[in-house]
């Protein structure tokens, strides 16, 4: 079923921050610990889908010229609310997300899909491509978070592990241990999906600045690819 | 004035924005292949910083606080740094040309960045005063330059070797990073001791 599809294609096969490479920044950040990075799936995917939904219902409103700055003002907007209400009922979330939560504003991901498919699909078909790639972004968290909370610090969700805790690698929890986490997570699925699509055939379209953009930097990796 | 040389070498170095705080992320693996496209852009970060500061730390503390709508920053601060860079590009495409060739391709790119309204959120959240938020968002963009600047001698080192292929393209680009924000991490501790 098309819908089925449409929402799985953001757990695995265009999985957003493993294989789109989009919204690396709160991905490393908020990957220390298990909880912090479910909070902050949940936000964001809340964002995803509201913001699919509005702009989808919107998209034969809002003219072409100021669209970005449209998307950005609602999108902003959505992220006051969400941050308001995890302020109120949710406080320790509000403390170590920090500012990585009014940061979902320019979270690549939020921004992406709404240039990519909302603006030119129905509300219905966005609202499950926001609920696939918020799952699938939550999903790409949940595991770096794994990793690094359960070797890096022996714990799950704050319950300790016996062997682990007495022997943590607590580089893993810092900064170096979470680029080494994503990149050896990206080469694992790499390895495992040699078939995918390369990033170059969907990352760059979906990024709001893909008109300058392509002049710096897809046009680097063109060429990279061309030589190679 | 020793406050303000801490924040500036502790923005630079000990909370890197992009190697400790994880903020400008996207343009750091995007554009750090050339040295000439990495200092142009971390030029161009330098400056959206400044100018996003001087504009958004009075609108906050003049603005927003007095009226008690500390709710609306986030909004407004975006709103604000996407209006000005816009303004800025007009500008500089009309008066100044050639810093409009060499710079404007990356403005927009800057625009929707997280390193741009971290730093403006960053110098609200720690209740720094006018010219401490500015030093700290010079402070940052130098950190930024000097991360993509030491990254692309980096990449270019890496370009050509032997990669396997899974690793091929990002995975070697990031466990580099991941090297290279450990290097930092050797800084730590020494800003504090310099004035004891």
């Amino acid at each position: 079923m098309r819908t089925v599809r449409n929402f799985t294609k953001g757990i695995i096969r265009e999985n957003p921050v493993l294989v789109l490479v989009l919204g690396t920044c709160p991905t490393l950040a908020t990957s220390t610990s298990v909880i912090n990075a479910l909070g902050m799936g949940a936000a964001a995917t809340i964002v995803l889908v509201l913001s699919n939904i509005v702009i989808s219902a919107l998209r034969k409103v809002i003219p072409d010229k100021v669209r970005i700055p449209c998307y950005i003002v609602l999108i902003a907007g959505l992220v006051t609310a969400v941050q308001m209400l995890v302020k109120a009922y949710a406080p320790t979330l509000d403390e170590s997300l920090g500012i990585y939560l009014p940061l979902i504003v320019v979270n690549c991901i939020i921004l992406g899909r709404a240039e990519m498919f909302a603006s030119k699909n129905k509300v219905f078909a966005s609202a499950v491509d926001g609920f696939g790639m918020g799952t699938g972004f939550t999903l790409a968290l949940f595991l770096m978070a794994a990793i690094r909370e359960v070797f890096g610090n022996g714990t799950f969700c704050g319950i300790e592990i016996p062997v682990l805790a007495e022997n943590k690698i607590s580089i893993l929890t810092m900064a170096p241990g979470g680029f080494m986490v994503f990149g050896l997570l990206i080469a694992v699925v790499n390895k495992i999906g040699r078939h995918k699509p390369q990033k170059t055939d969907f990352g760059c379209q979906g990024c709001p600045q893909a008109e300058v953009c392509s002049k710096i930097v897809c046009s680097d990796e063109k060429e990279a690819e061309g030589v190679d | 004035m020793t406050k303000l040389i801490i924040i500036l070498l502790s923005a630079v170095f000990i909370n890197n924005y992009v190697l400790s705080k994880f903020l400008g992320i996207c343009p750091f693996l995007g554009v750090s292949k050339k040295l000439n496209n990495a200092v142009g852009m971390s030029i161009a970060v330098i400056f959206v910083m400044l100018i996003a500061t001087a504009a958004t730390w009075p609108i906050q503390h003049y603005l927003l606080d007095p009226h008690d709508l500390g709710y609306l920053q986030t909004i407004v601060f975006i709103l604000v740094i996407a209006a000005l860079v816009q303004l800025v590009e007009i500008v500089l495409k009309r008066y100044i040309p050639s810093l409009h060739r060499s710079l404007g391709v990356y403005l927009p790119l800057i625009t929707t960045n997280c390193a741009v309204l971290g730093v403006t959120i960053l110098n609200i959240s720690e209740n720094y005063t006018f010219i401490e938020a500015m030093v700290n968002s010079l402070g940052s963009g130098l950190g930024f330059l000097i991360a993509m600047v030491m990254f692309s001698g980096v990449r270019s080192a890496i370009e050509g070797n032997d990669i396997p292929e899974s690793f091929k393209g990002l995975p070697v680009t990031l466990v580099a990073a991941a090297i290279t924000s450990l290097s930092f991490m050797g800084f730590g501790g020494v800003i504090e001791n310099l004035f004891a």
